[in-house]
């Protein structure tokens, strides 16, 4: 019997029961969608977080207050004791390789007129600070200038956000706002930034980093912010800052992160996610397997007669075997493929709204995991076929 | 020189079902010599064996002893895909419930046996069509069996058992289901194929259908008594 002649025969037989057919492919069609969707809102997260990351800069270095380790902030000691002074020793040593820009941290409520925004921050930081953090732009009036930094002026810089609940998108520069009990003037506005990881980037006023020693009351740092001139500087650079710092302060007491450390940091989380999605996915897959395997044996039992009878007539035990074999697969790859499909076309539509990519490696392996299913279900009663005798099988009633 | 023309040669053949309990011996030392060109029928009651013995010559059962020689071939050793191909091409069944795929056309269950012995598509289908049509089908060719009488399908099983054109046609109470004027002219066509040369080898419990065959053999309890 050959290939073409085998096609036909397993075609007729699924057609023979339509809808049989039909809800067994159904559970191939939710297993394999399942695997692309999920593994394409897992990658569209990666990419998106790492865009955003990127965004700040690539040459971006960080130094956060206590140690966080390499596993991320869990199990990480806390230490508050960096602050301006050792980000002034870090300028120094880096003057020429480096822009440094400190950061004061502050929760806040700003007002402006009769309107308060309770959840907002404010940061200390130097003027320096948008050639640091590349995604600072300016939207309207300056940032604060060097003049303003060393005096600790009351002058602010605002976020979008900010800048939308206290103005309206109106005029802003030159008005004055209370950070706390403390007027500012506002002299720029920033263009929009987005949330990351929830935190909405946009709702900051910007304070010359002196100043906020004074509103908040002390000199410690949250983060240093250093930009590197040269990629290739970076790994020099870290360790010029590590001995900068280790002369005043212990191990425990900083840790240094680059944007690419933070980025592989993501990756392992959302690849991590990725799989663990797809892995849920691909139960679902196995118990749609289950299923073919389940409606292969019906079908092996309700045709035993036929089976008797084509082995009357000269099957071979393998015509029987890659009979039945085939109708597995059969099921199993037309669910694959609707199952991708539809995955790609909803993956398509999530991304509009939420995030999500669809990877080449998810597609092939749901479309191989669903072939494999098909050979691994359908390979028992396929077998079980093949080796009814025909004389029992043509006395079956 | 016999042997050369000997088609079935049965030696010492014995079929023993083994079941846990009881040890049912349905045939006993059969021997057994169908020439070419013969029209045997072998009778007998129910439960006497008959049905076994069709079995065993049609191979869709093995014996447990004796020896059995097929067209000059030793079959009691074969495999089962051995057994498969000499069935294939060798016999041609004619069975009593007819045994037609119901969703397969007239010409889709003739060209079965062809299918397994890879005859290309065309070919076979244009067989199968001229012996439909030899069988007085032309108005069949591509109607499945519920849409035929029992005649007509008994007429499709005969062009699907001479589709690889075997020497031997195997039939177990071919009339069994039909009506008399069906089973006449399925028996007529059976002494047809006889008289163009095919060893007709029939089985069945009616007197009057086992007449029209050259040669009577009679089981009982499992033994051949031959008549006449």
């Amino acid at each position: 019997m050959n290939s073409i002649e085998l096609f036909r025969l397993a075609l007729k037989a699924l057609w023979a029961n339509k809808l049989r057919s039909f809800l067994t492919t159904l559970g191939i069609i939710i297993g394999v969608f399942s695997i692309i969707v999920l593994v394409s809102i897992g990658t569209g997260l990666q990419s998106y977080i790492t865009r955003e990351i990127s965004s700040f800069g690539p040459n971006l270095i960080y130094v956060l207050p206590g140690n966080i380790g390499q596993g991320g902030p869990l199990g990480g000691t806390f230490s508050y004791r960096i602050t301006l002074q050792d980000s002034k020793n870090i300028q120094q040593r880096l003057i020429s390789t480096a822009d440094v820009a400190p950061v004061i941290e502050g929760s806040s409520t700003v007002r402006y007129k009769n309107k308060e925004n309770k959840s907002a921050y404010a940061f200390g930081t130097t003027s320096n600070y948008p050639k640091v953090v590349l995604n600072t732009k300016l939207e309207k009036g300056i940032f604060f200038t060097l003049g303003q930094e060393k005096s600790g002026a009351k002058v602010a810089v605002i976020g979008d956000s900010m800048y939308e609940k206290l103005f309206d998108r109106k005029d802003a520069i030159g008005k004055r706002i209370f950070i706390g009990n403390s007027v500012y003037t506002v002299v720029g506005v920033l263009k929009k930034q987005g949330a990351i990881f929830g935190v909405d980037r946009d709702n900051i006023a910007y304070i010359p980093v002196l100043a906020a020693k004074v509103q908040f009351g002390q000199d410690n740092v949250s983060e240093i912010l250093i930009s590197a001139k040269n990629e290739a500087l970076i790994p020099v650079i870290k360790n010029q800052i590590k001995q900068t710092l280790l002369k005043r302060l212990t191990e425990d007491d900083f840790s240094i992160q680059t944007a690419e450390s933070t980025l592989s940091t993501v990756k392992n989380i959302t690849n991590m996610l990725s799989f663990a999605l797809g892995g849920i996915s691909a139960i679902s897959l196995l118990v749609g397997g289950i299923g073919v395997a389940n409606i292969m044996l019906v079908s092996v039992t309700e045709r035993t007669k036929e089976i008797g009878l084509r082995k009357a007539l000269g099957a071979k035990r393998n015509d029987i075997l890659k009979q039945f074999l085939l109708e597995a697969i059969m099921i199993s790859v037309l669910g694959g493929i609707i199952g991708i499909v539809l995955g790609i076309v909803v993956s398509f539509i999530i991304a509009i709204i939420l995030v999500s990519s669809v990877t080449p490696w998810s597609v092939f392996l749901a479309f191989g995991f669903s072939i494999l299913v098909g050979i691994v279900f359908g390979m028992a009663p396929a077998i079980r076929a093949s080796k009814l005798s025909p004389i029992d099988a043509l006395r079956y009633e | 020189m016999k042997t050369k023309d000997e088609i079935i040669k049965m030696v010492n053949i014995t079929k023993i079902y083994d079941s846990t309990e009881v040890e049912t011996v349905a045939l006993r030392d059969i021997d057994l010599v169908v020439q070419k060109g013969d029209f045997i029928a072998i009778t007998g009651r129910s439960g006497s064996g008959k049905s076994t013995l069709m079995h065993i010559i049609g191979l869709l059962d093995s014996p447990t002893s004796g020896k059995y020689i097929l067209n000059g071939t030793d079959v009691s050793k074969l495999k089962e895909d051995e057994l498969a191909y000499q069935r294939n091409k060798k016999i041609g069944f004619v069975f009593q419930q007819f045994n037609l795929l119901p969703r397969a056309t007239a010409v889709e269950n003739v060209v079965l046996p062809a299918i397994y012995a890879g005859v290309n598509t065309n070919e076979r289908t244009q067989r199968a069509i001229d012996l439909l049509t030899q069988l007085g089908l032309q108005e069949q060719l591509y109607k499945r069996p519920n849409k035929m009488s029992g005649g007509q399908q008994q007429r499709v099983a005969i062009a699907r058992a001479l589709m690889n054109d075997p020497e031997l046609i195997l039939t177990d109470e071919p009339t069994g289901n039909l009506d008399t004027k069906s089973g006449e002219s399925v028996m007529n066509i059976l002494k047809e194929l006889n008289k163009k040369g095919k060893t007709v080898v029939l089985i069945t419990h009616e007197k009057d259908i086992a007449a029209m065959a050259q040669k009577i053999l009679h089981l009982e309890d499992g033994r051949l008594i031959k008549k006449q």
